[in-house]
């Protein structure tokens, strides 16, 4: 790694003691000799092990559940249904008031996708656990499933999720969330060009380390301590508490040692359960996702498609941009709705566009629900504009840096969703890039700045 | 049937936390009877290494070096609330909270230490080595030892501070989409060299080099580990790895790493990694989160170095080795 000291030398202050310092991290000697404890390392005695019956089905009907089989199973000690969880609908972001709530702890009535949890077994071994759950009996009736996010918006599509009542997320400005800025048909109108194309991506897991679990103690003083590897320790809390109408005072969490989040350890999927487990037997419960579960039950990074309309003069400046982006949430809301509105706050990119519209869709379909992930709301909008940007440059004949530099944002440029640009730098990344790639473009662009006189 | 090369570029920004939720985060700050400063927190480690900067932006603020910083963390029994880490806003937002919390605890230690030296507090300095003295007559001194057990057994002085940091809620404009929806922007261009062999379809990425600013570079080593990892992270994204390789059908998706893609060692590209850094005029000491857009750019570059090796457009993904073939193939047909 090389650190570039002449690029913004007037605007900083070096030579601290301590920060821009490269010290050896004092947790690394842990990690690298296998000292480091994680949630999972904690081994109680009489500690039970959680392993839940999920759906074989995409969309379903729950006709009955039958336990009664499992229950007698050997070394099984409790069986959990819907009806064992206090407030088992809910949604995570309800603690900032996005509802509705639309997610059970376990299922009641309903599945709607395939691996959605139905029943916990709760057993003195992880093999009791697991060959129980195989002898839980549930009867479905199977029901229309819809897996494509154009599909499942048409009228008459199979209704995914009915604490929503229709297949996209319902924001306060309507269907989709949405930003304008300036006229984008008038700028489309005077442009020499116009290029209107579509961009697709796949669900992806984050592959951590460490699968997503946590370890639950009952502690004499009626509360429980969860050892877990969430990524946000008062928000996995909070939801627990709600979930289990449980005062939080309660409840004490223990983590901040995770082997890999990503984004994927948000969701508040094991505590909650593990914890009411550990409350209705007075054992310690661990519940650790195997990797099959951490890679087809646990969140993914949404699929999503981003159709990217441009309006570019031969002279290589957009003159209007219209993006419609839909992030695919799968059955539930999760974190989705906020990464759809995170995505419209990004767009256009960090170009300065005088004429943008903007619409961004969650859609509900009948797959693993998604939800955060590195680059949340971000990474596949990224792809689409910058690949657009090259196809752009291209259409015109022009070098896609130079490009780039003509509609690069600079301070003070006015985004689309209003704000000023401030600190501004995209121009000296693609200089150094010139020159570190030798990639050459005009002197005039090398020449260029992102500070603005007087801005 | 051929190797061929060609090269892509990307260039991209991105957000600072999650001001459309409202995001604040506390730290305390205290000092031990001997002179060691205590951060309490809930945030969490993902591995990143939050507990080192958090450390090391506490012992800048008071002025002492990193190893007489401890950091306590992710125990809601005893740390104040924090959002979470994500949304690349765990150096920001708890940097932020740790300067204030630590700026709080030094003026106290300063007073301590005015007291002990009859001097006024607003005359002492710290010398980043623990020891207080007086501007302009360094022979004047005393060390923060000697401090903090004066206030702890004579003065009966806390050497504590508190620190909150909190960006309001942003709440977008019906119908404009007028909001606020980060407090900084880190900035990074990639551009990626491949060879495609259009007879399999297979992708090498030869080399992919990268420039970042983000802000400020509070421990390079940390930077260059996460930067690195992003890199690689965004290669896999563009080239391997999907749950549902034919989305959106639902059929054969991977359930462990056999059937997962990810690039194994000898798939990695050779990586280059310069970093510029225009500090952030509300981030600790200038920092802005790098941890997300890292893992952006190679995407989209990957991408266009494919297209510029073999003349087609994979606009989904992942770029799969079947992809480029089916393209190339009606690309020869038509």
């Amino acid at each position: 790694m090389e650190l570039r000291k002449d690029y913004f030398a007037d605007v900083r202050t070096d030579g601290l003691n301590e920060i821009g310092q490269p010290r050896p991290r004092l947790d690394s000697p842990g990690h690298v000799t296998g000292k480091t404890a994680y949630f999972a390392d904690r081994n109680f005695p009489g500690m039970l092990h959680l392993k839940m019956v999920r759906s074989p089905h995409h969309h379903a009907r729950i006709r009955s559940i039958d336990t009664s089989e499992a229950e007698k199973h050997p070394g099984v000690v409790k069986v959990l249904t819907a009806r064992d969880v206090p407030h088992n609908v809910y949604t995570i972001l309800i603690l900032i008031q996005i509802g509705p709530e639309d997610e059970t702890v376990l299922a009641d009535g309903k599945v709607r996708w395939k691996g959605e949890a139905v029943v916990a077994v709760l057993a003195e071994t992880e093999r009791a656990a697991q060959e129980a759950a195989a002898k839980v009996k549930v009867d479905y009736e199977v029901l229309p499933a819809v897996f494509d996010m154009e599909e499942a918006l048409k009228p008459g599509a199979p209704l995914v999720n009915e604490y929503h009542g229709q297949n996209y997320y319902l924001y306060d400005s309507g269907e989709c969330r949405k930003v304008r800025f300036g006229d984008v048909e008038a700028g489309f109108a005077q442009a020499d060009h116009i290029l209107e194309q579509s961009y697709q991506s796949s669900p992806i897991e984050h592959a951590p380390t460490e699968t997503t679990g946590c370890v639950v103690a009952p502690e004499g003083n009626d509360r429980f301590t969860c050892y877990t590897n969430t990524q946000a320790m008062f928000f996995t809390l909070d939801n627990a508490s709600i979930i289990l109408q449980m005062q939080g005072s309660k409840l004490h969490f223990v983590g901040g040692t995770v082997g890999g989040g990503f984004g994927g350890k948000v969701d508040v999927i094991v505590e909650p359960i593990a914890i009411l487990a550990a409350k209705l037997t007075g054992r310690p419960v661990c519940f650790i996702y195997s990797r099959e579960e951490e890679m087809q039950i646990s969140s993914p990074r949404a699929a999503e498609k981003v159709v990217i309309k441009d309006g570019v003069m031969k002279d290589g400046r957009i003159v209007a941009r219209k993006v419609t982006g839909y992030t695919d949430a799968g059955a539930y809301s999760r974190h989705s709705p906020y990464g759809a509105q995170k995505g419209a706050a990004h767009y256009p990119g960090p170009y300065t566009i005088p004429n943008v519209w903007i619409d961004t869709y969650c859609v509900y379909t009948n797959r693993t629900p998604s939800s955060a992930m590195r680059g949340f709301g971000v990474t596949i909008g990224d792809f689409a504009l910058e690949v657009q940007m090259d196809k752009l440059a291209r259409l015109i004949g022009m070098d896609p840096l130079e490009l780039r530099f003509i509609n690069a944002y600079r301070d003070g440029d006015m985004k689309a969703h209003r704000q000023p640009t401030e600190g501004a730098a995209l121009i000296e990344c693609m200089q150094e890039a010139s020159r570190a790639a030798n990639w050459p473009v005009a002197e005039k662009y090398m020449a260029m700045s992102s500070y603005r006189k007087g801005a | 049937m051929a190797i061929r090369r060609g090269r892509g570029v990307a260039a991209i920004n991105y957000p600072t936390g999650m001001n459309l939720g409202g995001d604040p985060t506390q730290a305390l700050v205290h000092s031990t009877p001997t002179g060691n400063f205590m951060v309490t927190l809930s945030s969490v480690d993902l591995g990143q290494g939050m507990k080192q900067i958090m450390a090391q932006i506490c012992a800048e603020t008071i002025g002492v070096p990193t190893d007489r910083v401890i950091v306590d963390t992710a125990d809601t029994d005893t740390g104040p609330h924090c959002m979470g880490t994500f949304a690349s806003r765990g150096t920001h937002r708890a940097g932020n909270a740790v300067i204030q919390a630590a700026k709080e605890a030094r003026q106290v230690m300063l007073e301590v230490a005015a007291e002990e030296l009859e001097v006024n507090a607003s005359d002492l300095e710290t010398d980043g080595q623990g020891n207080i003295r007086v501007k302009g007559a360094p022979q004047k001194s005393i060390s923060i030892f000697d401090v903090a057990l004066s206030a702890h057994f004579k003065r009966g002085r806390s050497i504590s501070g508190r620190g909150m940091f909190l960006i309001p809620r942003s709440y977008p404009e019906k119908e404009t989409g007028a909001m606020k929806p980060s407090t900084c922007y880190a900035h990074a261009c990639t551009v990626a060299e491949v060879e495609v062999d259009d007879e399999t379809g297979e992708v090498t990425v030869l080399n992919v080099k990268n420039v970042f600013e983000i802000g400020r570079a509070l421990n390079p080593k940390m930077v260059e580990q996460q930067l690195v990892g992003g890199s690689w992270m965004g290669i896999s994204h563009a080239l391997y790895e999907t749950t549902e390789p034919y989305y959106p059908n639902r059929d054969h998706g991977g359930t462990d790493f056999n059937q997962y893609l990810m690039p194994g060692p000898g798939d990695l590209a050779e990586t280059e990694i310069i970093v510029l850094e225009r500090p952030s005029s509300d981030g600790p000491f200038g920092a802005k989160g790098p941890g997300e857009m890292c893992a952006n750019p190679q995407i989209p570059a990957v991408a266009n170095a494919v297209f510029d090796a073999v003349g087609v457009r994979i606009d989904t993904l992942p770029i799969t080795p079947e992809r480029i073939l089916r393209a190339l193939k009606a690309q020869a047909a038509g």
